[in-house]
């Protein structure tokens, strides 16, 4: 219960600052997907012209559908929290993630941000055909960070992906790349950046045991120079380990939020069957 | 420390929904400790903005111009990562246009005879076929540079109008490559440098910025209706056979008597073939500026200002939307 007390002793020095200060504030979003192309099977030629010709009767049976993703969700975050989302597979977490970074829109309600929270990955930036070493600066660039300080911190980057252990493969193409070694060397350069608010889509379960224990470090280490992070994981351990506090959402709505013992207590009778705790 | 979280309340109540069959759920509590309009009063006290809200602007600009680093660095990657697998390598940045050329010049200098009255006909060619090709693959790019790069829209922030900025400019890049083997063929066939070449540059320039405008409008476009790319072969086609790139506009126009002036001017008109003119009156000595359109430069600016601004306002009022669904 170490952590516990830490947090209390945080609450207690932010009550001393007489206030919290709000970095996200989610009111009562909803998010829906549409999804095109669903139609029953065949190609569908003639429902696409069904599409063109009556574009509102036919949206059911031409195979638009509605998912229903996250529903009516409020929160407020304050600056310091780590918060973690919890829930089954499909309950809606990293779309919620991704509505707080202002890459999904919301349907109804409105997410308020201090600042440009980012989503933790830069993957799509980078390609297989070039040498990590241009993939760290391609990335360093694509999250908005200048040449400089890529310059600055690129041997970090470099260490601490641990690329350069067994020769030097940072001046080989990416594709070259063992898969390990190729996400370690993602989750190096998505790390590099200080974030305001920053959201973790389950990052810790990259490369080997070795690299887990170093990342998971270096989530805390971000974690006190972020205002506020979120983590989104099916490792409960990380979500004790690194939060303080859990959302819950189970089926797009918010079932619990408090402190993480409580909703992981509740979330883990929920998951194990009736009433069979753990 | 319990009240910190006033969102919901803690202890979730065991009640069972008649319709769940798969899986016991307990209904969440509803009554939220904040209200409606609280949330947005607190969001409003602490100066919080709406995530993912399309910035004015003046903002998107300025946020535009601090990303230069990554458009370039971009394009830059994506030139090198093309040919990496090739075995020539980065020869074929240069070979691909020449092949190109080689293939034109045979099927309209040899077979169908359109060299005749055009004087210096393969640096002609070449420059018609380079230039509009520039115009052309920017435009499919821009098409696809939203549809295509969903995952970079969705991973990371950064002013969308970035990606098809990118893509026209490897096509910059690319287009260098080309004018190097122009350079080339331009010395093998005689074309003597002259002190006019340096017109290449505001030529480029304005072709640049007319090629980025136009592919931002189609890269809205083809974001939101990404069936544009199967269309755009057709219509590029269309565009580069009356664009004069493997003939001689004039000479078209002298053939068909009964051509309505307002058609010839609109041939002269066309953005293509200001582009493509202005080039091979940079270039080739024998091509005299009195083949070149009436207000040349007055078109060449026109156009590059009218695709360049609209484009970019036309592409930064659907930011939002980018990556939607």
């Amino acid at each position: 219960m170490a952590d516990n007390t830490d947090s209390a002793t945080r609450t207690a020095l932010t009550e001393l600052m007489d206030e919290k200060i709000p970095t996200v504030i989610a009111d009562s979003v909803d998010i829906i997907y549409r999804i095109h192309g669903t139609g029953s099977g065949r190609g569908s030629a003639t429902a696409a012209l069904n599409r063109i010709l009556r574009p509102k009767q036919a949206e059911k049976a031409s195979g638009i559908r509605t998912v229903h993703a996250v529903k009516k969700v409020s929160f407020v975050a304050y600056k310091g929290e780590a918060i973690g989302l919890i829930g089954t597979n499909g309950s809606g977490k990293s779309t919620l993630l991704k509505a707080i970074a202002g890459l999904q829109p919301v349907e109804n309600g409105k997410i308020y941000t201090d600042g440009q929270p980012s989503l933790l990955g830069v993957n799509a930036a980078l390609m297989g055909d070039l040498t990590g070493e241009r993939n760290v600066y391609l990335g360093g660039l694509a999250m908005g960070m200048s040449r400089e300080q890529i310059k600055e911190r690129y041997q970090d980057i470099v260490d601490f992906s641990g690329i350069n252990e067994k020769g030097d493969f940072i001046s080989l193409p990416m594709r070259t790349y063992s898969s390990g070694m190729g996400s370690r060397l993602r989750f190096s350069i998505a790390a590099a950046k200080d974030h305001d608010v920053l959201l973790i889509d389950e990052a810790l379960s990259t490369g080997d045991a070795r690299f887990q224990a170093r990342s998971a470090e270096r989530i805390q280490e971000m974690r006190q120079h972020a205002g506020t992070v979120f983590l989104v994981s099916h490792s409960n351990s990380a979500i004790r380990e690194t939060c303080e506090r859990a959302l819950w959402l189970e089926r797009g709505e918010l079932r619990m939020d408090g402190p993480t013992e409580e909703v992981l207590e509740a979330y883990e009778e929920f998951t194990s069957g009736k009433g069979k705790k753990k | 420390m319990s009240d910190d979280y006033g969102t919901t309340a803690r202890t979730p109540l065991p009640r069972v929904k008649a319709a769940d069959v798969s899986q016991v759920l307990h209904t969440p509590p509803k009554t939220p400790a904040h209200g409606h309009g609280d949330l947005a009063a607190l969001a409003e006290r602490y100066g919080l903005t709406v995530s993912g809200a399309r910035p004015p602007l003046p903002e998107y600009v300025r946020q535009l111009w601090a990303r230069r680093h990554f458009i370039t660095a971009f394009a830059t990657a994506k030139l090198t990562a093309q040919y990496s697998q090739a075995k020539l390598g980065q020869v074929w940045q240069v070979m691909t246009p020449l092949l190109n050329a080689a293939v034109y010049y045979f099927i309209f200098g040899v077979l169908l005879g359109t060299k005749q009255g055009v004087s210096d006909f393969i640096p002609f060619l070449v420059t018609g076929v380079f230039v509009w090709t520039f115009t052309q693959s920017s435009i499919m790019a821009g098409t696809r540079a939203i549809a295509g790069n969903l995952g970079l829209v969705r991973a990371l922030h950064f002013p969308r109008a970035a990606l098809p900025i990118s893509f026209c400019l490897q096509q910059l890049q690319q287009l260098l490559f080309s004018m190097a083997a122009l350079l080339i063929i331009l010395f093998a066939v005689g074309v003597p440098p002259a002190p006019s070449w340096i017109l290449v540059l505001p030529a480029l320039t304005l072709q640049f910025i007319f090629n980025a405008g136009l592919s931002m409008i189609l890269a809205r476009l083809g974001a939101k209706t990404p069936d544009i790319a199967q269309l755009m072969p057709f219509i590029l086609r269309t565009w580069m056979y009356i664009s004069g790139v493997m003939w001689s506009i004039d000479n078209l126009i002298s053939k068909h008597h009964g051509l309505p002036s307002w058609a010839a001017d609109l041939l002269r008109a066309n953005p293509a073939a200001v582009y493509i003119d202005l080039m091979r009156f940079a270039l080739i000595d024998s091509f005299h500026a009195s083949k070149l359109p009436p207000h040349v430069w007055v078109l060449a600016v026109g156009w590059a200002l009218v695709a360049g601004v609209g484009g970019f306002i036309y592409f930064w009022k659907a930011e939002e939307t980018y990556g939607r669904g």
